[in-house]
C-alpha cells in the first residue's frame, strides 16, 4: 500500500507553492481549532487548581457563587463545630470563614472598570490553601486596612500594585503584599481581613465557609451532616468541585463556539483541498495511466492520492499546531459569566488537544481528498495512456 | 464588452473547479457575516439605549445596592423628570439552562420611562394592579408556551426561596432593536417579601433608571447626582444608559476581540484558495499567454486578464454568500434569539465582506500575474508541447 509514498511526497514538493496555499488554509483552520479549544481548557484549569480536594466549601442552599450566598454568624459557628475537621499542630479547627464582594476597578492598559473580588478572609487561609505563595512584601497584620494582591491583579488593575492604596467601601485600603497562587483563580482576587470587609462593605454575614477534612473521604458524611441540619439550609461541596461548576457555563460557551466556528471554516478549507487534489489528478493522468500499465492496482492509485491528501493536511496539522502553541504565552482576563467577576486564565495546550488538532487536520484532508482519489483509481487504462 | 465574455468564459472554462472555488469563497463570506452579526448582536443593547436616560448605581460595585431613600433626592434634582428603580432578581427558570434577565422594577414609573416597550392598554392595567403580575416580552412568552394568567416560578439565587408570579402582560418593542425576551415584576412583591424574611436587605435599589428632560444636560444632570451622595456611605456611579451598557460589554471584551480576529481568520483562508485556484489556472494556460504575447499583447492586458477573473470568480462568491447570508441569519434567530435577542445582518458588514473579497482577489492574481508577465515567450510555448 505504501510502495507509492515517495511518489505523493515527490509530487507535493513539485507543486510547491499550490501544497504551501492549500496547506496554509487547513493550518488557519487548525489554528483557530486549536487555540479555541485551549482556551476553554486553560479556564477550565485555573478554576479546578484553585480548589483543593480535601477542602469543603460551605454556602447557602441554592446560591451558585460565593458572591450570592451568606452565611450568618450563628450558622458559620455550628459548621466550626462539625466532626471530621482536621486540626493545625496547636488543635485548631482548620476553618476559614469569609466574605466575597466585587469592587469595581479600572484596567491599567484600558481604564475600563471590571469586576474585582476581594475576600475578607483570615492568614489562616495559607493552611488550607499550600499553592498560594507570598512572592513580595509581607503578610498583612489581622484586623488592619491592609490587603494582599494576587499577581495577576497586580499586574492589571490601577491600585493592585505593590503599596498602592485602593478606595474601596470609603476606606483607604494598603496593599502590602502580593502573592501568586500558581496557576489558579486566587491570582484574580485581592485578600483583606474578613471582618474589616464585612464592616466596610456592609455585609453583616459571611459568604462562605471552607474547611479541610481530616480525611478526605468523609466528604458524604459531612455533607449529610450539614444539609440534613434544619438550622443550617446550607450546602456543602468538594471544592474542586464548587471551581469546576464555576467555569462550566463559560467552557461550554467557549467549546460550542470553537467547534461550530472550525467546522464551517474547515468546509471552506477541505474544497481548497478537493480543489488541489482534483488538478492534481487531472494533471497527472497519464502518470496514472504509467502507473496501471505497470501494474499498480487500483488500491494503490487510491492510496497515494489519499496519502498525498492527508500529508496536504497534516501540513497543515503541524503548521497550526506549530502556531497555536506560542498562543501558550498569552494570558487572557475577561469577566467569567457566571461569577460575573474578573478572571485571568492561560491558553493552555495539552496532549489531548494536539491530538485532536491533528486528527481533524487529517479528517479534513481525507475529506478533500477522496473524491479526487476515486476518480483517479477509476481511470482506465487505456484511455489514460491516450492522454499523453 | 468583448472583454468581459472573455474574462466569464475563462473564469468557468473550468467548470467544476470554479464551482468549488465559488462555493468555498460563499462559505467564507457567510460565515465572515455571520461572525460580524454576533458582534453587532452583542452591542445591540447599547444601540437600543436612548441617551435621555440614566443609570444610577452603587459606586462600589453592582452588586452592592442603595437606599430606596434616594429616590426622592434624586427627583429633586433640576432637569430630572421621572425616577424609576428595580433589583436584578437573577431567578431560575426550573433550570439553570433557561436563562433569561428578570428584574423587580417599579412598574408604574418603569413603564413611562420605557416608552418602547408596547403593552396592551387593558394588560397594562392588569399588570399595574396585581404585585404578583409580570410582564414578559413576547419573545420570552412564546418560547415557554406562557399565556395570560398563567403561574411561573422562578427560584432565587440572591433571593432565596421560590417565587411565584402570574403572567398579565406581554410586550412587545416599538421598533425591532427592543429586546423582547424581558421578564419584569413589581419591586414591591420582592420588597414587602425581604422585609418579612430578610429585614435587613429590604428598602434596598439595585439601580435607579432616571429620565433627564432632554439628552443634552444629562452629563450636568449625571455630575449633580453623583455629587449630592458623595461621601456618603452608598456613593453613586451614574452613567448614561449607554455608558453602562458599555461597560458591561467592555468587560467581556477579551472575548469579543477573539471573535473579531477569528472573523478575519476566514477571510485568510479564503485568500489560500482563491490564490491556489489562480496559480493554477495560470499555470495551465502558460502556453496561451505566450500566444497571446506574441500577437502584441502587452504585460498590462495580460494581467488585467487574470487579476479580472479573479476578481469575478471572487464576486459570484461573495454574492451567494450575501444572499444566503439573510437566510441564515433567520434561522441563527430561530435557534438562538433568546441569548442574541436583536440579530441583524447589518449594511457595514456587508460592505466590509465586499472590500474584503475584492482585496482577496486582487492579492490572489499578484504571483500567476507576476509569473505570467515573467514567461519568455518561447519557454512559454515550449511548455504546451
Amino acid at each position: 500500500m505504501f510502495a507509492l509514498f515517495p511518489y505523493s511526497l515527490r509530487n507535493l514538493w513539485t507543486r510547491r507553492l499550490t501544497t504551501i496555499l492549500t496547506s496554509s488554509g487547513m493550518a488557519l483552520v487548525v489554528f483557530v481549532f486549536a487555540a479555541i479549544l485551549m482556551l476553554a481548557q486553560g479556564l477550565e484549569e485555573t478554576l479546578i487548581k484553585t480548589g483543593s480536594y480535601d477542602n469543603v466549601i460551605v454556602i447557602r442552599k441554592g446560591s451558585v457563587s460565593e458572591v450570592q450566598s451568606g452565611i450568618e454568624r450563628g450558622r458559620a459557628a455550628i459548621l466550626e463545630a462539625l466532626p471530621g475537621i482536621a486540626a493545625d499542630r496547636e488543635g485548631t479547627p482548620l476553618v476559614i470563614k469569609e466574605v466575597l464582594v466585587l469592587i469595581s476597578l479600572p484596567k491599567r492598559d484600558t481604564g475600563n472598570l471590571s469586576h474585582v473580588s476581594i475576600r475578607g478572609t483570615q492568614n489562616r487561609a495559607h493552611l488550607l490553601r499550600p499553592q498560594v505563595k507570598l512572592i513580595a512584601g509581607r503578610l498583612p497584620r489581622p484586623g488592619s486596612n491592609e490587603m494582599l494582591a494576587g499577581s495577576s491583579i497586580a499586574r492589571r488593575f490601577k491600585g493592585g500594585g505593590l503599596y498602592d492604596e485602593l478606595y474601596a467601601g470609603m476606606r483607604h485600603w494598603q496593599i502590602v503584599g502580593i502573592f501568586d497562587a500558581g496557576n489558579s483563580g486566587f491570582n484574580s482576587e485581592i485578600w483583606g481581613d474578613a471582618d474589616q470587609v464585612m464592616q466596610a462593605f456592609r455585609r453583616p454575614v459571611y459568604s462562605s465557609v471552607t474547611f479541610k477534612l481530616r480525611n478526605a473521604k468523609d466528604l458524604d458524611a459531612v455533607k449529610k451532616t450539614i444539609e440534613g441540619d434544619p438550622r443550617l439550609d446550607l450546602e456543602a461541596k468538594r471544592e474542586t468541585r464548587y471551581y469546576e461548576e464555576q467555569s462550566e457555563m463559560m467552557a461550554k460557551f467557549l467549546r460550542i463556539l470553537g467547534i461550530s466556528l472550525t467546522v464551517i471554516f474547515s468546509l471552506g478549507a477541505m474544497i481548497g483541498a478537493m480543489i488541489t487534489m482534483y488538478a492534481s489528478v487531472a494533471n497527472r493522468t497519464a502518470e496514472i495511466g504509467t502507473l496501471r500499465a505497470l501494474g499498480f492496482g487500483r488500491r494503490y492509485i487510491l492510496a497515494a492520492f489519499l496519502m498525498e491528501s492527508l500529508l496536504l493536511g497534516l501540513i497543515g496539522g503541524v503548521a497550526g499546531l506549530f502556531f497555536a502553541a506560542f498562543m501558550q504565552l498569552l494570558t487572557i482576563s475577561t469577566i467569567n459569566f457566571q461569577t460575573f467577576a474578573e478572571l485571568a486564565f492561560r491558553f493552555t495546550l495539552t496532549t489531548d488537544i494536539a491530538v485532536k488538532a491533528l486528527v481533524f487536520s487529517l479528517i479534513m484532508g481525507f475529506l478533500g481528498g477522496f473524491l479526487p482519489a476515486v476518480r483517479a483509481s477509476r481511470m482506465k487504462i487505456i484511455e489514460a495512456l491516450r492522454a499523453a | 464588452m468583448l472583454i468581459v465574455r472573455l474574462l466569464f468564459k475563462n473564469a468557468f472554462r473550468h467548470k467544476f473547479r470554479a464551482f468549488l472555488t465559488v462555493l468555498s469563497i460563499t462559505i467564507a463570506i457567510l460565515a465572515f457575516v455571520m461572525l460580524r452579526t454576533v458582534i453587532g448582536a452583542w452591542y445591540a443593547g447599547v444601540d437600543a439605549s436612548s441617551a435621555s436616560r440614566l443609570v444610577s448605581r452603587n459606586a462600589v460595585s453592582i452588586i452592592f445596592p442603595l437606599p430606596l431613600s434616594y429616590k426622592d433626592r434624586i427627583q429633586q434634582i433640576d432637569g430630572v423628570h421621572l425616577v424609576s428603580y428595580g433589583n436584578w432578581f437573577g431567578g431560575i427558570y426550573i433550570d439553570e439552562k433557561n436563562f433569561f434577565a428578570n428584574f423587580a422594577v417599579e412598574p408604574k414609573t418603569y413603564l413611562d420611562l420605557y416608552l418602547e416597550y408596547v403593552l396592551a392598554p387593558k394588560e397594562r392595567d392588569a399588570f399595574l394592579k396585581d404585585r404578583k403580575a409580570f410582564a414578559a416580552g413576547k419573545k420570552l412568552a412564546a418560547k415557554y408556551g406562557w399565556k395570560i394568567g398563567d403561574s411561573v416560578t422562578l427560584r432565587g439565587t440572591i433571593y432565596p426561596g421560590n417565587w411565584d408570579f402570574v403572567l398579565r402582560a406581554v410586550y412587545w418593542g416599538k421598533t425591532d432593536s427592543v429586546d423582547e425576551t424581558q421578564f419584569f415584576f413589581h419591586w414591591n412583591y420582592l420588597n414587602e417579601t425581604l422585609k418579612k424574611t430578610a429585614p435587613s436587605r429590604a428598602d434596598q435599589v439595585g439601580f435607579y433608571m432616571i429620565g433627564v428632560d432632554n439628552p443634552d444636560i444629562s452629563s450636568a444632570v449625571t455630575a449633580a447626582i453623583d455629587k449630592s451622595f458623595k461621601n456618603s456611605w452608598a456613593e453613586t456611579l451614574t452613567e448614561t444608559e449607554k455608558a453602562f451598557q458599555q461597560g458591561f460589554i467592555a468587560m467581556s471584551g477579551a472575548i469579543i476581540n477573539a471573535i473579531e480576529i477569528v472573523s478575519f481568520v476566514v477571510i485568510f483562508i479564503m485568500l489560500a484558495v482563491v490564490a491556489n485556484t489562480m496559480a493554477m489556472t495560470t499555470r495551465e494556460r502558460i502556453g496561451e499567454y505566450a500566444i497571446l504575447k506574441t500577437l502584441g499583447f502587452g504585460g498590462w492586458a495580460i494581467g488585467s486578464l487574470i487579476a479580472g477573473e479573479s476578481v469575478i470568480i471572487s464576486l459570484c462568491g461573495y454574492i451567494c454568500g450575501v444572499v444566503l447570508s439573510f437566510p441564515a441569519a433567520a434561522g441563527f434567530k430561530q435557534a438562538l434569539g433568546m441569548y442574541f435577542p436583536i440579530f441583524k445582518v447589518e449594511s457595514a458588514s456587508l460592505v466590509m465582506a465586499l472590500v474584503s473579497s475584492l482585496i482577496v482577489a486582487i492579492l490572489a492574481a499578484v504571483v500567476p500575474i507576476h509569473r505570467a508577465i515573467g514567461i519568455r515567450i518561447a519557454d512559454g510555448l515550449r511548455r504546451i508541447g
